[in-house]
């Protein structure tokens, strides 16, 4: 279970997240909606202690993030991310991407990394690419590949920060697919996305993020279809339209 | 009463071959110790603030800017009055080096912050500490993108090797200097000479511009 208690965080003067209160249970996906600037990637980030936090507790498994004591690298494995940009490792090829992190932060052998990165490459439908260069494939193929790559990590969680926003709009479906494969296999999400039909379909919850906090939390039926706040129903309105 | 002078030889080969071995051992020592040091610096000033950074570049600029001979001529002097004198081989590695580290220091340092810090990140969020991201993710994209500025670099090093000749080191130019004084034919001998540094330079730049065309694609 990720827990967030009442999490404040700055950048300087300016206060990004304003108390963020949040539970996602093991085999929930939660999507996160709002307006840019809002704190969404952030929030994800100080879930994978990438940010520190100024005020409040994120837990994951019980294991508190931001304490001194815990070894942030080890909490990372728990946490696959995948971000906007793929940044797949131009220097390694498919296989090797998507093998490197088992191999050297699990000490797996070189056999059982390798069996590992194609049984996930499989998964994402890139079976057939493992000895490109991800710089060769598509901007959706390489997005796929940083799940696979997150994935060979075998976490329990995955956090996704708009991971179709830079892909051509004809490469997006093949991404949601994926993510609609993950979710068959009950895996527990947090996805921040503008593909509110996608949200709607795939979420146990959704919260919506207007300047820091969550203005409104719920079942898609709730929050996305019959909105209470004004600012969601005006964000709604303009994303829909 | 016979010549002062004695025409040049095949007796001489050997005298040559040795100028040649020492000026590829001086360049190679210094092209090593500097890649090395230069790669540390470097990566320094690519994770160092400011003020570091300020210090760091004007200590280095020093070194770029002062001609390499007079930093040759002023080192081993100085050595040498303080009571150690230093074989010219020693003082003139420990100074090609430097200057050599000077130079590489910036090629690395641009090699390190070619790399994006979203790609850190993400590297990062796979579990990987921050030394293993430098090792296996940082580096080995930097320095794809460096290596003809580094070949550029290392030949400069070859070509400037020649100026320890002026503390007394017996590499190619030293060598055909003596041998000009006493065969009277410097024609020749520089024209072998500066064949000897073209051979060598001009192959390893034409690797460099292809290389560096391959990657533009
Ligand atoms: N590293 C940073 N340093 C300073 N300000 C930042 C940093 N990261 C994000 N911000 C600011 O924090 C706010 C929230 O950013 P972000 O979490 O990326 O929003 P979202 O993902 O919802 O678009 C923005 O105003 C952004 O400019
Ligand atoms: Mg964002």
């Amino acid at each position: 279970m990720i827990n967030i208690q009442n999490v404040h965080k700055s950048f300087g003067d300016l206060e990004v997240l304003k108390g963020i209160n949040l539970e996602v249970k093991k085999g929930e996906v939660l999507s996160i909606i709002g307006g840019s600037g809002s704190g969404k990637s952030t929030l994800l980030y100080c879930i994978n202690a990438i940010e520190k936090i100024n005020a409040g507790k994120i837990t994951v498994d019980d294991i508190d993030v931001h304490d001194k004591a815990t070894n942030q690298d080890k909490l990372r494995q728990k946490l696959g991310m995948v971000f906007q940009q793929w940044n797949s490792f131009p220097h390694l090829t498919v296989l090797e991407n998507v093998a490197l992190a088992p191999r050297i932060v699990k000490k797996m052998s070189k056999d059982e990394a390798i069996e590992i990165g194609e049984k996930e490459l499989t998964h994402v439908g890139l079976g057939d690419k493992f000895d490109v260069y991800p710089t060769k494939m598509s901007g959706g193929q390489q997005q796929r590949l940083a799940i696979a790559r997150a994935l060979a990590m075998r976490p329990d969680y995955m956090l996704f920060d708009e991971i179709t926003s830079a892909l051509d709009p004809e490469l997006v479906g093949e991404v949601l697919d994926t993510l609609r494969v993950l979710r068959e296999d009950g895996m527990t999400m947090i996805c921040v996305t503008h593909e509110i039909a996608f949200a709607r379909e795939v979420s146990d919850n959704i919260a919506f993020f207007h300047e820091g906090i969550i203005e409104e939390m719920g079942s898609p039926d709730q929050v996305i279809s019959n909105p209470q706040k004004e600012t969601t129903q005006k964000f709604l309105s303009k994303v829909l339209s | 009463m016979g010549s002062l002078f004695t025409p040049l030889s095949w007796n001489d080969s050997g005298l040559i071959l040795a100028g040649i071995w020492n000026t590829i051992v001086i360049s190679v020592v210094a092209i090593v110790i500097g890649t090395i040091l230069g790669l540390i610096i470097g990566f320094i000033r690519s994770e160092s603030n400011k003020t570091v950074n300020l210090i760091l570049s004007s200590l280095l600029d020093i070194l770029r800017s002062v001609p390499l001979i007079i930093q040759l001529i002023l080192f081993s002097t100085f050595v040498g009055a303080w009571g150690y004198p230093l074989e010219p081989f020693v003082a003139g590695s420990i100074i090609l080096s430097l200057y050599t580290m000077a130079f590489m220091s910036e090629v690395f340092r641009s090699a390190f912050e070619s790399v994006h810090s979203s790609m850190l990140t993400a590297s990062r969020s796979l579990g990987l500490s921050y030394w293993q991201t430098v090792f296996y993710i940082r580096l080995p994209i930097g320095i794809r993108t460096v290596f003809p500025s580094w070949l550029g670099v290392a030949l400069s090093v070859i070509k400037d090797s020649a100026l320890v000749s002026v503390i007394g080191y017996m590499e190619l130019l030293r060598t055909s200097d003596q041998l000009i004084s006493r065969t009277q034919q410097p024609l020749e001998i520089l024209l072998g000479v500066g064949l000897f540094y073209f051979l060598i330079s001009y192959p390893l730049s034409l690797y460099g511009k292809h290389v560096e065309r391959k990657m533009a694609l």
